[in-house]
């Protein structure tokens, strides 16, 4: 056993005296490992799934028949912006951070992640720019404008709806900007020696992608945001046309953060499907290279897609025809990705566990969705096609179907080495097969819905289109969606009644993070791996002969013993046993500062002076954090 | 007294050899392109599109803003020299290069706010016109993020003066250093769309 | 056993998706149906979407159809223990299925560029222009050639095209700028102008955004009499759902018939009729502020309406408020008691007029054919 140090009680070098808990509620607020602040996002980002699902089921209440009267107008219009704004940067984004969080170290054979405390910073941000959001609902009205906030509507609608908008989104921001940073840094420079960029993990490779979507479209958002904030609360003009301002501006602005932003949706999901399909068919992904060729190449021309959001806007002939064209090309990119999986799936030796029925169930529902997207791209016709339920139909295949799929594989795959138990099997097939049929009932509808004359947004329809039948049938696969989500809970809730045995590798994977126990300890290996292969851990149970044929390699060799839980122990070993393994100290820092981000908001809003104070806190916060060591 | 380490310290191998730190700030740097981008953008985008005035050439004093992106380039040279004092481990030099750079950025930040009062007297505010709005939004996060600089270099004076910056921390300077010459160059490319380019009006 | 249970509700999935293919060609009452084009401009749009779909459907039965069988085919047997040959890749394969979609989606392309430019472009000959106004939440239709101004119900000649030129009225234009054709012609300067919408009746055309400060063009047309439903398809709003329009095609004599009937004045009611009461109430209360009436004058002033539909030939509209109501004498006195109540965030507030003047009002109005 590696001897670990943290900092002495009371150790001096900061402001305060560190902090020393490492059990017990404090230990959380002030923890700086990335396993705890994954668990923390993973648990925050499902708070908000349910949230969000309920507004969703309020919506499809409200739409189950014409004129419906279950919602006001007002009400309805925060129901469907404050869903949007909640899956999106509330669940998607943390869940996706909550696995990178946990597993980028893990997976690249690190112990922690670059800037630890940062990382801290980034979950206490996020975690008070969604509660200012929400907040909103108690304080005069939550965000009524869409999640995608167009001026001017945006700008002139009376009340403080949109501020709270607009300044959540910007905490929010932060906290993936920081994250980005934190976590990019740690894929290109700490990887275990003889990791070299192509033997990562194909989720490594995602995660990276995404940072840097991250890192080069939240800067856009940002200023879209100060815009919107600076011409409803200090009288500038940026959206607004009696001054020559054009509100197409904030479409630029927002689109083109928005469409990097679905990528930086979808991409984790992918990755974990790699990984998933891999380890469940036996056979190693088909085409890696092309795979992160192909998520490389989704990132560059992802940026050059923007105004396909915005065909009807009236942005003339060439722009629509160079956007549509460069919309067909991103769908190569995509498309080439499914067949690798099919490859990965052929000749394999597939083994149907939850999380691989989840991962085909992406795979299925995201080629719905991805054909779909490719009919948005035929310009002419998404002249019929924007703002209708058909492109609601086209996101949730995507976003639902595919993302939100494959992180529920995730979940599934990876709750053994996170919790130490096994969730259930049966209970996790209910809940799959539940919400496969559920999603399709609710979702599938809405392409004909669309196609029908639906448009987006709006709280009730006419008995006289026709609309009812479809409408109906959405409504009742929205409370199957519902009820496999409450199984899913209860799956998670009882496997915490079980003994903590979980296997270090109960499925036989292939990468790092099934080398250590499961959850793992805290400095995740007692020692850092040395890399021969991607797939290493797979190379070091399993070898093959001459003629292809795949044997398990003796254990007590050169290889690992999963049941123990060390890393490799051999002559390959870093450095000797018996040397102290330095963590970094836990902080209180990154909350101090964080706390600063919403108190700068309130004022904001309401008074001035709280947004100094606010400014204040942050500063102090930033400081303390400065000046503490990172590690004694 | 405990020197400000990075977990990760300089010394400890990185994949690329580059200490994380300084990739960080490099990673930041690069996503703060986009953000002036996007302001110089809207900016750009708004270039004589005000209905109303006043206009930039009524109020802009070309001179006067030189001479003040003069000073702020300047800066920049005593940051270089400040780190190259810390290199040779000379603290009381680099102190004073510090200093000097932290007081031609102040100096740079009072020029515009005495700038930006003479617009104001002149009639030019945030809401008069998209001039106004453009103008002041983009210069004011320029002017913010300088403000930050100066934080920064007064902060590393003050940890040197108690033993928190030791000549091995040359990381840092060098960090703050990067940080200081990528706000010199976004003024360089402001002050050269907004101020010298010249419009209709 | 999962297999079971797997090809089962595939099975019952594309059952599923069968009858909604079918449902989607037998949907009654679908006057808004993109599927059912009526005029030559959604004609082409379904005549790019049709193919495009089918060629989508190809794809989705081979894929899917590819996973189904690879995960029946390659699912484990009990009692084997081998490991798969463990196959990195194929980079030949890996290319031909890059390049193939590649070629499809060029194919694809091809035709599409062309419908945008198609659908962009300014028809020759023959053309009705039209100002298509959007307001929160009602649309106003001017015709500048003809002298008519109208709202909600749109009323076009079969066989020819109608050139709509898109614009928000906004406020705040009068003496700062110059408003274009589009924003002169309509009734600007109110509240609630400055939202972006989006012009759509999905069986005559694509949809088009109307963007405060731009013009936007659509043109449509219809081939058939009859009556064609759309509705605002840009969030604007508490009212965005009941932003509703209808177009009503008809044969040239019929429209001929039609504008005559709108360039006329309003009729006066006769003396002492309950009617003229209404007027006497319309004439000397709020509602000039924001209405207009072709015929009556205050101080010999014509009515100038600033914000609301012009109410001339407010009978000859078979709805109103944003067509979500039948224009007959029973919604309209509900509407005049209280519009908020009726129609959320609507600009006309409740008045707190007394039963007596609801019901000469209404009068009044009822005799505006």
């Amino acid at each position: 056993m590696a001897t670990v140090s943290v900092p002495a009680e009371g150790a001096r070098g900061g402001l305060l005296r560190r902090p020393t808990a490492t059990t017990g509620f404090w230990s959380w607020i002030t923890t700086v490992d990335h396993k705890r602040i994954g668990i923390l996002y993973g648990i925050t980002a499902f708070a908000f799934f349910l949230i969000g699902g309920i507004e969703a089921l309020f919506i499809r209440l409200q739409l189950a028949q014409p004129d419906g009267k279950i919602l006001s107008a007002s009400t309805y219009n925060e129901f469907f912006t404050m869903h949007g704004v909640t899956m999106i940067f509330l669940v998607v984004m943390p869940l996706s951070a909550a696995f990178f969080n946990y597993f980028i170290p893990l997976q690249i054979g690190a112990r922690d992640v670059a800037f630890p405390r940062l990382n801290a910073f980034t979950y206490w941000a996020f975690l008070a720019g969604g509660l200012f959001i929400y907040s909103g609902f108690f304080l005069g009205g939550a965000p009524n404008g869409g999640w995608f906030g167009y001026a001017p509507l945006s700008t002139v609608e009376p009340g403080n709806n949109m501020l709270f908008y607009a300044l959540g989104l910007l905490m929010t921001g932060i906290a993936s900007t920081a994250s980005a940073m934190n976590l990019a840094v740690t894929i290109i420079n700490m990887r275990a020696p003889g990791m070299t960029m192509f033997r990562m993990p194909v989720f490594m490779w995602m995660a990276l992608v995404v940072q840097l979507l991250l890192a080069f479209a939240l800067p856009i958002i940002t200023v879209g945001l100060f815009q919107m904030l600076f011409d409803r609360r200090f009288g500038t003009h940026f959206f607004d046309p009696a001054a020559g301002g054009d509100p197409v501006l904030w479409q630029h602005m927002f689109w083109l953060f928005g469409h990097p932003e679905v990528y930086i949706l979808i991409l984790p999901a992918m990755g974990i499907v790699s990984e998933v399909l891999p380890v469940f068919a036996r056979k190693p992904l088909f085409g890696y290279e092309f795979v992160v060729f192909s998520g490389i190449a989704i990132g560059f021309i992802g940026f050059g897609v923007w105004a396909h959001h915005m065909f009807a806007v009236g942005l003339g002939p060439v722009a629509n025809t160079a956007f549509g064209i460069s919309t067909l090309i991103i769908a190569v990119p995509t498309g080439v990705k499914i067949f690798n999986w099919l490859g990965t799936l052929w000749k394999g030796d597939i083994r149907f566990t939850t999380p691989m029925l989840f991962a085909v169930a992406f795979i299925g529902q995201f080629v719905v969705g991805g054909l779909s997207g490719v009919t948005h791209a035929v310009v002419p016709a998404d002249y019929q096609q924007t703002d209708t339920y058909y492109v609601v139909a086209h996101f949730h295949y995507v976003l639902f179907g595919g993302a939100i799929f494959g992180l529920f594989a995730g979940v599934y795959y990876w709750w053994p080495k996170v919790f130490g138990r096994m969730l259930n099997e049966r209970v996790g097939k209910l809940n799959f097969w539940l919400m496969v049929i559920g999603f399709n009932l609710t979702f599938g509808p809405m392409h004909i819905l669309g196609l029908q004359g639906m448009p987006r947004r709006i709280q009730s329809y006419p008995a006289t289109l026709g609309l009812g039948i479809w409408n109906m049938v959405a409504t009742i696969g929205a409370f199957l969606i519902a009820t496999s989500v409450l199984i899913f809970l209860l799956n998670a809730i009882a496997s915490f009644r079980r003994p903590r045995d979980a296997a270090a590798d109960p499925w036989d994977a292939r990468t790092l993070e099934w080398s250590v126990s499961s959850p793992p300890p805290p400095y995740n290996f007692e020692e850092i791996p040395v890399v021969h292969s991607l797939d290493e851990l797979w190379h070091r149970k399993y070898a093959e002969t001459e003629g292809g044929v795949v044997v398990p390699v003796p254990a007590g060799g050169a290889g690992t013993d999963p049941a123990h839980g060390g890393s490799g122990a051999g002559p390959e070993g870093h450095g000797a046993g018996g040397h102290a393994i330095h963590l970094p100290g836990p902080s209180y820092f990154p909350a101090v500062a964080a706390l600063g981000l919403p108190l700068i908001g309130y004022g904001v809003i309401f008074h001035l002076w709280m947004a100094v104070a606010g400014a204040v806190v942050l500063l102090a916060g930033v400081y303390g954090w400065a000046i503490e060591p990172a590690s004694e | 007294m405990e020197s400000v380490h990075t977990f990760e310290s300089e010394h400890e191998a990185t994949s690329t050899g580059l200490p994380n730190t300084k990739l960080a700030m490099w990673l930041f740097l690069a996503s703060d392109c986009l953000l002036f981008g996007a302001l110089i953008s809207t900016y750009v985008l708004y270039r004589g599109a005000s209905l109303v005035g006043p206009y930039p050439s009524e109020v802009f004093d070309i001179p006067y803003t030189s001479v003040s992106s003069f000073v702020l380039l300047a800066s920049s040279l005593t940051m270089v020299l400040a780190l190259a004092a810390i290199q040779r481990g000379e603290m009381g030099r680099m102190r004073v290069w510090l200093l000097a750079t932290g007081l031609l950025g102040m100096t740079f930040v009072g020029g515009q706010v005495y700038e930006f009062t003479t617009f104001y007297r002149e009639g030019l505010t945030l809401s008069t016109n998209l001039f106004g709005t453009t103008f002041y939004v983009l210069t004011g996060f320029h002017g913010t993020h300088v403000g930050v600089g100066v934080l920064m270099l007064l902060s590393l004076v003050a940890m040197s003066f108690t033993g928190r910056i030791t000549p091995r921390d040359t990381m840092a300077v060098e960090l703050v250093g990067l940080y200081w010459h990528f706000v010199d160059i976004v003024w360089i490319v402001i002050f050269t769309v907004v101020y010298l380019i010249p419009t209709g009006k | 056993m999962p297999l079971r249970r797997l090809s089962r509700t595939l099975l019952e999935a594309v059952a599923l998706i069968a009858l909604v293919v079918l449902a989607a060609a037998c949907a009654p009452n679908a006057t808004q149906d993109t599927l059912k084009p009526a005029g030559p401009y959604a004609e082409r749009i379904d005549n790019l979407f049709r193919p495009v779909f089918w060629i989508a459907t190809a794809v989705f039965v081979v894929v899917e159809g590819l996973l189904l069988y690879l995960v029946v085919r390659y699912r484990h047997r009990k009692g084997r223990r081998e490991i798969p040959p463990q196959v990195h890749g194929n980079q030949r394969l890996e290319i031909a299925w890059t390049i193939v979609p590649a070629i499809i989606l060029v194919g694809v392309a091809i035709p599409t560029v062309s419908g945008i430019y198609a659908l962009a472009a300014k028809p020759s000959g023959q053309v009705l222009e039209v100002n298509v106004i959007g307001h929160q939440w009602w649309w106003e239709f001017d015709y500048p050639d003809l002298d008519v101004n109208t709202a909600n119900v749109l009323h076009i000649p079969v066989g020819e095209p109608v050139y709509a030129s898109l614009c928000a009225a906004g406020t705040g234009y009068k003496g700062v700028t110059a408003p274009n054709a589009c924003q002169e012609a309509g009734s600007y300067g109110n509240v609630g102008d400055d939202v972006i919408h989006s012009f759509w009746v999905p069986r005559l055309a694509g949809k088009q955004d109307v963007v405060p400060g731009r013009t936007n063009h659509l043109v449509l047309q219809a081939d058939r009499p009859g009556t064609y439903t759309g509705q605002c398809a840009e969030f604007c709003g508490l009212s965005h759902a009941y932003m509703r329009l209808e177009v009503v095609a008809q044969t040239p004599s019929d429209f001929e018939a039609w504008v005559r009937q709108q360039q006329a004045d309003a009729v006066t009611p006769p003396q002492g009729s309950l009617a003229a009461t209404g007027l006497n109430e319309f004439l000397n209360g709020a509602c000039i502020g924001c209405h207009a009436i072709q015929g009556p004058k205050v101080n010999d002033q014509p009515l100038t309406q600033p914000g609301g539909p012009n109410l001339t030939h407010l009978m000859s509209r078979d709805c109103f408020a944003g067509c979500i109501f039948a224009t007959n004498r029973a919604n309209l006195e509900r509407w005049m008691r209280d519009p908020p109540a009726v129609k959320p965030g609507s600009w006309m507030p409740d008045y707190g007029l007394s039963d007596q003047q609801v019901r000469a009002l209404v009068a009044y109005l009822m005799t505006l054919k």
